[in-house]
């Protein structure tokens, strides 16, 4: 059995899932100042009556590392930059003891100029000085070569607790967001450590002495083991939780996922059963970084959104001001609109009957028709924001002329919703559009049932420059010398074990190893009319998924 | 947090499977080191700076300044459909105001394209900067427009395209045609009997660093372009003029086209050619990006950049302040140099042999174009090759008087019962394109 816990804003949902499906589930609510006591709580309803040896493993889904960095609780680290020429490294500065220090390698790898190592020793001592206890280390194009950043952690080494390296951070190639990944690494780290330690060895001394998973932004999975270097990619995880307990119900065509709650409506797209991701990495808390997340679009649109009357016009949202009139709350709300719809006679109904009638009253029409007006208008503001993001996936640039031309065009025919009123929203929102619209089974703990059943997602990526007789792959602490018969098949294969042996340490299991090729693109390398090498990149990726094995709707 | 203080636009397309063929320095490697460098410094995040993924153009914006022997399809690839709607969509981007200005950074390069395209030109096939300008004239309305042509090789094929049209102020600067493809790009062509003066070549020596062409673009680029007044300010940035370019013997550096980029502020920038793939373009490509979008550009330098090394000699100096000076001689005595080209007849002749370079092919061309104050004037011209094509073509401007109009239209009904095998009619004053 597994354990799928995911810990929202006000509520952690917690399922118990046998290979034929859920078989339980829990819901406690989310002590914000306190994870740990919620997440041991939420461990402790669904054990109850559970023999403990017949649970393979937990995976969670926190915010506790976001909520750091969201509210700059983050421990203090330091910084030090290798930019070399360029845009001057200090405009991408995350925080005080950040260093910008000499050194540069160029494009190629090559090292265009050296570190002072007499300038990273005075910065060692400084740091040290001033109590910091991590740091990060990042140096321009380290994923191209990655000894500068090495030799800076040679010297550092003895002095500190925790060291992350830029390179190993991400094989992409971006400076500004490397060092802001490395830094929020560094950052979070501490927070992370503590708090999966402490989860550990009280689920072991109540018997539950499980491999715990960690659910990251992409909807994939890593090993409590791993995320100790690399603990910011769990951030932003519960956007992930909620598509991934989607995509059980999914049809296998292009499907919009709408997770519908008080606040907001989170937009997020499948192709073809996985999630679409983003280009480069998340962005959060003003930083811009490598972390590899869903492609997610939150619009200020929910059930509790304020709905009000601007020169003549209803606005709903982005602000929430309470809970519905209909449950209590100050002002009128899209889920007042829906139980005046439903006209159910229910105590609600008629608190909601007010809310509505007070906008009804300044736009002079029934309260019926207000209603509806309030309800059209949400769901034209969704369905503007679907067709919105539908544009923006498919005029993403690209490189070649072949994907310019024949490049796939995402045409999603289907929505799937989930959340408090997905039931009215998915009823009203096929009557105004041409998709067909579906809600997500069991749609109260699918984001549970998606953390639990997330497969184990990394990525990799390999170059090779034959001129320089060289691959590697940086980020795995790969490299070997080459000759100049590689190809880019070889890459591909090569790069596939890495990807394996990634997966297998991150905590995959064989039987969900799906690679995919993310990119594969060789050049030769032509120097004054002739070839002198090939210069060969590839990006392979454990496809995002759920695991075998288990059903995720059951009986 | 860095913004850029002109909103930026950026079509970024290396086409990274098309060469003209694999060992050619039109090849797929040649922007990779490019997308490495700005993909590193992260030019994409920076708020104000968008990236656009290209439109194609359609065959009728290729019409619109092309006379294609046989056919446009047969002198095209997909490539260059491409690159021209790299431009494009910069160029619409711009009209709609959704961007201060904006850098197509697109291959192939088409500033050797003539008007009559029978194949590829040094490196070019159809002009990326005349499609994208057509296009805009006709989509916006748009007269007056600059294009200064920075690449190191003379701009022979805009040049052709503008050579009679009195409001396309074409200056090309490069090294001088003596020493260089394809030349040509002399101070004694300065455009045809109804636009003399709006053509003007400024050849540089071999040897010229940034302290000469920012010369040249502060004492006559910028004084000529304020008399003008463009509605539009259009560079061809060609970057071989680079020290470490292997085509050319210039001693530009990426610091000196910044500064370059910064004096001129072009509204649209397209690249042409450079060749120089790793020592060069990833640092002139990101200075470029970064003087356009207003931002600090100090630290953007090679590797190996040495200013003392570069630095120019008092005769390159020189020689470079003569040329100024004969060029704005040129400009301010247009209005002579036209009555002279005239003379007292009612058409202008020239015949011409033009060679394609990179396809291997030779063309006889004649032309004659109607004197007219009221507009550019009706153009003829009758073309054949040794590959067996021919051509009769007429062009209409698009603000063609009556007269022009229907001396144009006599032109194409004689050209269609004459022995030519292709009949083009090119009226961009109707933006209709017909051929028999
Ligand atoms: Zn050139
Ligand atoms: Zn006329």
């Amino acid at each position: 059995m597994i354990i799928g816990l995911d810990v929202g804003g006000t509520h952690t949902d917690v399922v118990l899932l046998e290979k034929s499906g859920p078989v339980k589930n829990v819901k406690v609510p989310t002590d914000t100042s306190d994870l740990f006591s919620t997440v041991l709580k939420g461990f402790e309803k669904i054990t109850e009556g559970i023999d403990p040896k017949k649970i393979k493993r937990a995976v969670l889904s926190t915010t506790l590392t976001t909520n750091a960095i969201v509210q700059s609780t983050v421990q203090t680290v330091g910084m030090i930059v290798i930019g070399g020429p360029g845009i001057d490294p200090e405009l991408f500065k995350t925080n005080d003891h950040y260093y910008s220090v000499k050194g540069y390698i160029d494009h190629r790898g090559r090292e265009a100029e050296s570190i002072d190592e007499t300038q990273i020793k005075e910065i060692s001592r400084k740091l040290k000085k001033d109590g910091i206890l991590h740091v990060g280390v990042v140096g321009k194009f380290s994923a191209r070569n990655p000894s500068q950043e090495n030799r800076v952690y040679e010297i550092l080494n003895n002095n500190f607790e925790k060291i992350f390296l830029g390179h190993q951070i991400s094989g992409n190639l971006n400076f500004p967001r490397r060092i802001a990944t490395t830094y929020l690494n560094a950052a979070v780290y501490p927070i992370h450590k503590d708090f999966f330690e402490a989860v550990r060895s009280s689920l072991k001394t109540k018997g539950l002495n499980v491999p715990i998973h960690i659910l990251k932004a992409d909807g994939g999975t890593m090993s409590f083991e791993s995320s100790i270097d690399y603990p910011a990619q769990t951030i932003f995880s519960g956007p992930a939780a909620s598509v991934m307990g989607a995509i059980a119900t999914a049809p296998d065509s292009d499907v919009i996922v709408l997770d519908i709650g008080g606040t907001t409506t989170d937009i997020a797209m499948l192709i073809d059963g996985a999630p679409v991701l983003e280009p480069l990495g998340i962005a959060l808390g003003g930083y811009k970084t490598l972390i590899r997340s869903l492609k997610t679009k939150s619009i200020g649109i929910g059930g509790d959104s304020h709905v009000r009357v601007e020169k003549g016009e209803i606005k709903i949202g982005p602000e929430r001001l309470g809970r519905a009139m209909a449950y209590g709350g100050p002002v009128p709300t899209t889920t007042d609109a829906i139980f005046v719809l439903n006209e159910d006679n229910s105590n609600e109904f008629e608190k909601a009957k007010i809310a509505v009638e007070s906008i009804a009253k300044e736009l002079k029409i029934s309260p019926i028709d207000a209603a509806q007006k309030i309800f059209d208008k949400a769901c034209d503001v969704i369905l503007e924001e679907v067709e919105k993001t539908v544009r923006q996936i498919n005029s993403q640039p690209v490189y070649t002329i072949h994907e310019l031309l024949d490049g796939y065009k995402v045409k999603p025919t289907t929505i799937m919703v989930l959340g408090g009123p997905a039931k009215e929203f998915a009823i009203h929102l096929e009557k105004m559009s041409n998709y067909s619209v579906g809600i997500v089974h069991e749609w109260k703990v699918a984001n549970a049932i998606g953390a639990g059943l997330a497969r184990t997602t990394c990525e990799v990526m390999l170059f090779a420059d034959t001129q320089h007789n060289i691959i590697a792959a940086p980020e795995e602490n790969f490299s070997e010398p080459v000759g100049s018969h590689y190809t880019k098949n070889d890459a591909i294969m090569q790069a596939t074990d890495l990807l394996k042996e990634k997966a297998l340490k991150n905590g995959s299991s064989s039987e969900d190893f799906e690679v995919e090729i993310i990119e594969d693109l060789e050049f030769n390398m032509v120097r004054g009319f002739s070839t002198v090498g090939k210069n060969i990149r590839v990006k392979v990726q454990v496809k995002p998924g759920l695991i075998h094995g288990y059903d995720p709707i059951g009986a | 947090m860095l913004r850029a203080k002109n909103k930026t636009g950026l079509v970024f397309f290396p086409a990274f499977d098309w060469a003209i063929d694999p060992t050619h320095p039109e090849r797929e490697e040649r922007l990779l080191y490019t997308q490495d460098q700005v993909f590193e410094e992260g030019l994409f995040d920076i708020d104000g700076i968008t990236e656009y993924k290209p439109d194609l153009v359609t065959e009728k914006d290729v019409q619109r300044v092309h006379m294609c022997v046989p056919d446009v399809k047969r002198v095209t690839t997909n490539s260059h459909f491409i690159s021209a709607g790299g431009a494009k969509t910069i160029g619409r981007a711009v009209m709609e105001k959704e961007i201060d200005c904006g850098f197509a950074l697109v291959r192939p390069p088409g500033h050797h394209a003539m008007r009559v395209v029978h194949g590829g030109r040094g490196f070019c096939n159809i002009n990326i900067e005349a499609i994208m300008v057509e296009f805009l004239r006709k989509e916006y309305g748009i007269k007056k427009v600059a294009i200064i042509d920075t690449d190191c090789h003379h701009g022979d094929g805009t040049q052709d395209i503008y050579w009679h049209d009195p409001n396309t102020l074409f200056v090309s600067v490069h090294q001088d045609g003596r020493t260089l493809y394809p030349g040509s790009g002399f101070l004694n062509e300065f455009g045809g009997p109804n636009a003399a003066g709006t053509t003007l070549n400024i050849p540089l020596p071999p040897n010229t660093s940034d302290e000469g062409y920012l010369y040249t673009v502060e004492n006559a680029i910028l004084p000529i372009l304020d008399e003008f007044k463009p509605d539009i300010i259009i560079n061809s940035a060609g970057q071989d003029n680079h020290f470490s370019d292997p085509l050319t013997n210039m001693n530009f550096s990426a610091k000196g086209y910044a500064d370059l980029t910064s004096l001129l502020k072009p509204d649209i920038a397209v690249l042409e050619g450079g060749y120089s793939i790793e020592g060069a373009l990833p640092y002139v490509n990101m200075g470029i990006i970064l003087a356009m979008a207003g931002l600090d550009y100090s630290n953007i330098k090679e590797p190996n950049y040495d200013p003392s090394r570069l630095s120019q000699s008092s005769s390159v100096s020189g020689s470079i302040k003569d040329i100024c000076k004969d060029v704005l001689n040129v400009w301010n005595n247009r209005d002579a140099l036209r009555d002279k080209i005239r003379g007292d007849g009612k058409f202008h002749e020239r015949a011409r042999n033009i060679m394609y370079d990179t396809d291997n092919i030779y063309e006889m061309q004649k032309e004659k174009i109607m004197i007219c104050d009221d507009c550019a004037g009706s153009i003829r011209i009758e073309s054949s090759s040794d590959t067996g094509h021919n051509l009769f073509g007429v062009h209409i401007p698009v603000d063609a008087c009556n007269k022009c109009k229907e001396v144009g239209y006599e032109w194409f009904e004689t050209g269609k019962s004459g022995s030519f095998k292709n009949t083009l009619l090119q009226d961009r004053s109707e933006d209709n394109y017909l051929t028999s």
